[in-house]
């Protein structure tokens, strides 16, 4: 049994205790535990099941390369899978649940699966579930959905705040351990501007754990007069809690501070995203410790060696009380001392080299303690947590030697430098021989704009293991960076260590080194996702030869802790099976983040109100203020309608439609675009933007115009008023303000760059207000102090002057087929100009009307609607509009598109309107079909509908629609077939259904 | 908590020039009384400001009382040249941002440099807040005046009172 030491713990205040609950039951912890070093202090070694087998699992690990420790956290709206319970603080109050198991962890009807386990090796669903193929859908996807997964999804909005943060540094420092803190000391007393971070709440890393003594004094010490140092450099700011999570191109790098996880009821954001520009970054991010790959490594008991030291220093935890050594190298000696000097039993280091004799060797014989060199250990005893392990040579098959009772087994396969960071932006590794690892290659940095490189790895990062080598390396780093970024100060000179020497480690690979095939089936690489020496070994005889290949035909490394323990023992599996050596199997692809990071911080501030800014007119509180109905164009909001109390949204459509028609209607335009286009080639440029001519338009006039993309399909249609003789303003859809001011910045700058022409989008100096209706005139000479008789102001004309004492342009166009003005006004007179309006035509009815009676109406006269009758594929003949297409012009965009043969097709279907015999409305997009099937068996089609409404003003449905031939066919009824439905008959009619001969708006 | 208050400067003359500012700058500025701005900066007389906003493009900023006059005298002066001076007063919305945590507050949102050395008096930046275009710069001490869309000005007062209610970044908590 695991439990709480009497003495120790660098992290923890044993006189406070915090209560916390693990799968319901109540248990005590104190102040600095992690809930890892919690559960191990209360005997809770078992704390998960594995994902495919569903074996039982215990911590492996003490930091966030932790695979087995992960639980659902918190409750309700605080909620969270998945997390990791070696570097969750504990708190008071702290609830967790483990994973991944059915009714119970500690009896799992998933087992089952452990059992089958020959019969479900890597590649098993694949196999299995591919044939036949409808049975996927229905039968196995639901079902594996159903047993896959280990945490489960939150059912509660997060109750939590989150935030991003940018900062620009001239040097970041990833990692506060010894190397961090020297280079960040050397590159802060050169002057740069230093970001230091550590990801978890403590500082100095591994150095005081392992006992190293840095300038004569102890680490601990010196790491506490390091960061004195930095805190008086104010060019040097530190965070803890604080992660490097991704390197990206251009030195930005994300960091992922966790400010509240430790204090959930502290004020503030719970996590903060840094997105940070740096001039370089130096990697002091430390090394992970390996796993040896024997039979029944996963039992929980077995642990890194360097974990069970951690626990015993800093936690003052004990994993257990009789302990099996098993390492390849001499660092792992450190745990044997560490456990002996706390009292426990060291039951024999298992030393897979023949004869080790380092220092730290000598120090374990000098405390009596039993090393079996040349040994392995061929299995660990036990069922649901170790009980010992069976011993034989490392050099055989796994014979049984001799068989030693323990509780625990601390394993080390050696040291892989994080390299993560370096890799993210493009790093390049090279395989380091001496540590049986792969390392940063200097040469191949990441690299910047400048084609220098901009990340720089230090320490164990570097693969400088020793502690010395580690501070040199740092220092080194961290003077660098600073010179690099232009720092003249003087960077001081690297600390010095004094630690004992240590002997070569032997690669380990497999234990023992010709472990049999029962033995390999049992030996992990992967805990998370269950992957074994066996998984790999047959991934690579069936012809997965690249490492890519491999890791996702087996799953090796892909499950939340991305293999930071499984990847070089795995690929190491690989390169054996393959016959290659490591460095040609290469690793796979290291990706942002290096671990997990809430899906709040990605959000940041984005939630809620503040989601996606939502544009609003001048005039969009008043429409809030009288319950319009919004519909979302582009990020503006724009009432659909208007329903009063108690009315259907289509009964108030209808209202407002027969409103505006019989007297008088208010509609906000203020979205429409609006560009100032202005200089001695406007016109010329206008010219060439719409097809039809814009030049010869005078001022004081309207224009209705067409634009083309190059390819002659129709983009963007709205009226040009010319201001003055060398002034246009074009009014554009609402969706095409800003891409049709771009469009014409594009071809002003790239193509027409010597043109006199200067564009302003205007689009929200003005609110515009349509004004419409029979008694629209009336309404606007109530207010008076324009002139808006026919006489005065004819249609498509403009006039500028004011209008109950509001500046205003007044357009005379209609979208609407009946008397109608659009008139802008400054956009802070807006609401006042509207509620000026809404008293004026008080005694006319008036009411506002949003964009669905909008669309009616331009529908029952015939008007398109880009977005609508277009989708990017139609060119404005298609649509009937011939007659704004000028044939006068040499030139304008997409003339020479639409004189291919393709575009001058009589094939092509055009523009009608379409009635139903019945009077019911058509569906939208609904197709005619025609006879016959086309080459792919399916049903030939002859139209289609492009807009479709229930007119109320003609009581019956109208549509418009493409149809080969359409035009000429006049009359003819052609069927819409409906989806479950009988087919609709409509009559193909000329697409202007109200006032033809334009009586109405004319006048 | 908030060392920062967020408000909403009142009513802006607001105009937008475009034209060589090499060729009209001076004109500009002779009319506005204040220097040429140079390349990302903004130069300031009084209530007025004429701040660069791209190679082509100015903003003149001044009291609304004195906007037409000033405009008329643009246009009057500016008619032998190719350019272009516009009222784009009731276009956008200005925020203040009054208190030593300004950093903190734009740095939530903005991924300007806002570092005294990139960002300091005299410099006019055109960035962006969270999801929309905005420009800032610094008129007064402690004081930060941020310029935005009309259509977006709530969403960007949410955006800056959220900030703000976050408080300082802070030292190191220990």
């Amino acid at each position: 049994m695991s439990s709480r030491l009497s003495h120790g713990g660098r992290f923890t205040n044993p006189s406070k205790r915090l209560e916390f609950r693990f799968n319901g039951k109540r248990l005590q912890g104190v102040e600095g535990d992690t809930l890892a070093s919690a559960l191990l202090a209360n005997g809770q070694m078992l704390v998960g099941r594995s994902f495919k087998y569903h074996r039982p699992r215990g911590i492996v690990a003490s930091g966030p390369e932790e695979p087995n420790a992960l639980v659902n956290l918190g409750a309700g709206a605080r909620f969270e899978p998945n997390q990791r319970a070696t570097t969750t603080e504990l708190f008071d109050g702290l609830v967790a649940r483990s994973q991944n198991h059915w009714p119970s962890l500690e009896f799992d009807v998933g087992v089952i699966n452990a059992r089958l386990s020959r019969f479900l090796p890597a590649g098993f669903y694949y196999k299995m579930f591919i044939h036949p193929r409808p049975l996927w859908k229905h039968l196995y996807e639901p079902f594996i959905r159903q047993s896959a997964g280990l945490g489960q999804a939150p059912k509660e909005p997060d109750a939590d705040g989150y935030e991003h943060l940018y900062a620009h540094v001239d040097v970041l420092v990833v990692g506060g351990g010894i190397a961090g803190l020297q280079a960040a000391l050397a590159a802060g007393r050169a002057g740069a501007e230093v970001l230091l971070i550590e990801q978890s709440p403590h500082w100095g890393g591994r150095a005081p754990v392992d006992g190293v003594m840095i300038d004569g004094e102890e680490a601990g010490d010196w790491v506490n007069d390091a960061l004195q140092a930095l805190g008086k450099m104010t060019n040097v700011t530190l965070r803890d809690r604080c992660m490097g999570a991704g390197i990206y191109d251009h030195g930005y790098v994300l960091c992922y501070e966790r400010l509240t996880d430790h204090d959930p009821d502290a004020e503030g954001p719970r996590h903060r995203l840094w997105r940070v520009r740096t001039g370089r970054v130096v990697t002091a991010t430390g090394a992970i410790e390996r796993p040896l790959s024997f039979a029944g490594n996963d039992l929980p008991g077995v642990m890194l060696a360097s974990a069970v030291r951690d626990y015993i220093v800093n936690y003052g935890v004990s994993p257990g009380d009789r302990t099996v050594l098993v390492t390849n190298n001499d660092d792992a000696y450190r745990t044997a001392l560490a456990v002996h000097e706390a009292g426990l039993t060291v039951s024999g280091i298992v030393d897979a080299r023949a004869a080790p004799e380092g220092p730290l060797v000598q120090a374990a014989q000098e405390a009596g303690i039993a090393i079996h060199a040349g040994r392995a250990v061929a299995k660990v005893k036990g069922m649901r947590r170790v009980t010992g392990v069976a011993l034989s040579a490392q050099a055989g098959e796994g014979a049984v030697l001799a068989e030693i009772p323990c509780d625990v087994v601390a394993m080390s396969g050696g040291w892989s430098p994080v390299v993560h960071l370096w890799s993210h932006a493009g790093g390049k590794l090279i395989w380091d021989d001496a540590s049986a690892a792969f390392r940063p290659d200097a040469a191949r940095a990441p690299t910047g704009a400048d084609g220098a490189g901009f990340v720089i790895a230090s320490g164990c990062a570097n693969g400088a293991f020793e502690a010395s080598a580690v501070l040199a390396d740092a220092f080194e780093a961290g003077a660098r960076a600073a010179a690099e970024v232009g720092a003249t100060g003087d960077p001081g000179k690297a600390a010095t260590a004094e630690a004992p020497e240590e002997e070569p480690l032997q690669p380990v690979w497999m234990m023992p080194e010709g472990a049999s095939a029962a033995l390999r089936r049992k030996a992990w690489l992967d805990y998370q996702n269950d992957v074994k020496v066996s998984d790999v070994e047959l991934a690579a005889r069936e012809g997965f030869e690249s490492v890519e290949h491999t890791k996702r035909y087996t799953t090796l490394g892909m499950a939340t802790d991305q293999g930071k323990l499984s990847n070089i023992n795995g690929l190491a599996v690989l390169s054996q099976a393959l016959g290659e050596d490591i460095p040609n199997v290469g690793t796979t692809t290291f990706r942002p983040p290096y671990t997990p990071i809430s899906m709040g911080a990605i959000g940041g501030e984005a939630r809620g109100e503040l989601f996606q800014p939502l544009r609003r007119t001048p005039i969009h509180g008043w429409h809030e203020a009288h319950g319009a109905h919004w519909e979302p164009v582009g990020h503006w909001r724009r009432p659909y309608c208007f329903p009063r109390d108690g009315e259907s949204v289509a009964d108030a459509v209808t209202r407002e439609i027969r409103q505006t028609r019989d007297s008088l209607g208010l509609l906000d335009a203020s979205t429409l675009g609006k560009i100032l286009v202005q200089g001695p080639d406007a016109g010329r440029f206008l010219d060439m933007l719409y097809t039809n001519m814009m030049s010869s338009l005078k001022p004081g006039r309207c224009r209705y115009g067409l634009m083309c993309s190059e390819n002659g399909f129709l983009i963007d249609d709205g009226v040009v008023a010319r201001l003055s003789d060398d002034a246009f303003l074009c009014h554009t859809t609402t969706g095409g303000a800003d891409r049709i001011h771009g469009h014409m910045e594009e071809w002003l700058q790239t193509e027409w760059w010597d043109w006199k022409v200067w564009t302003v989008n205007l689009t929200e100096q003005y609110a515009q207000i349509a004004v419409v209706g029979p008694n629209a005139r009336k309404a606007l000479e109530k207010l008076g102090g324009m002139d808006v008789s026919a006489e005065a102001l004819s249609f498509m004309g403009w006039a500028e002057g004011e209008l109950g004492g509001i500046p205003a342009r007044v357009f005379r166009i209609s979208f609407s087929g009946e008397l109608s003005f659009e008139i802008a006004v400054p956009a802070g007179r807006g609401l006042e100009f509207w509620e000026r309006l809404l008293e004026a035509g008080a005694e006319f009815g008036v009411m506002p009307y949003g964009t669905e009676a909008l669309h009616v109406m331009r529908a029952e006269k015939g008007f398109i609607m880009i977005g609508d009758e277009t989708d990017g594929t139609v060119i404005p003949q298609d649509l009937g509009l011939h007659w704004a297409i000028s044939k006068k012009k040499d030139d304008f965009l997409g003339k020479r598109a639409q004189e291919r043969s393709h575009m001058t097709d009589p094939a092509r279907w055009r523009l009608v309107g379409l009635e139903t015999v019945d009077g019911s409305v058509l569906p939208d997009g609904a197709y005619a079909v025609a006879e016959g099937l086309n080459a792919t068996g399916q049903r030939n089609v002859q139209g289609r509908v492009t807009s479709t409404y229930y007119s109320p003003t003609l009581d019956r449905g109208i549509a418009m629609g493409l149809v080969l031939n359409g035009p000429d066919r006049i009359g003819e009824v052609i069927a819409f077939p409906t989806i479950g439905g009988a087919p609709v008959a409509a009559r193909i009619v000329n697409p202007v259904f109200y006032d033809p001969d334009g009586e109405k708006q004319n006048v | 908590m908030s060392e920062v208050t967020v408000s909403e400067a009142g009513p802006r003359g607001m105009v937008t020039i475009r034209g060589d500012l090499g060729e009209i700058g001076r004109i500009v500025a002779g009319i506005a009384g204040t220097a040429v701005p140079a390349t990302g900066r903004v130069e300031s007389a009084g209530a007025r400001a004429f701040a660069w906003m791209s190679p082509d493009e100015a903003l003149l900023m001044l009291p609304p009382d004195e906007l037409a006059e000033v405009l008329g005298a643009l246009n009057a002066a500016l008619a032998e040249h190719h350019a272009l001076a516009v009222d784009v007063s009731d276009a956008r919305v200005i925020f203040r941002l009054n208190g030593p945590g300004w950093r903190d507050v734009l740095a939530r949102l903005t991924p300007a440099d806002l570092r005294p050395a990139a960002f300091g008096a005299g410099v006019f930046r055109r960035t962006r807040l969270a999801q929309v275009a905005a420009a800032f710069w610094l008129p007064e001490a402690q004081v930060a005046e941020l310029l935005c869309f009309r259509s977006v000005g709530d969403y960007v007062r949410d955006l800056l009172e959220n900030a703000a209610a976050a408080g300082p970044i802070g030292p190191r908590p220990d």
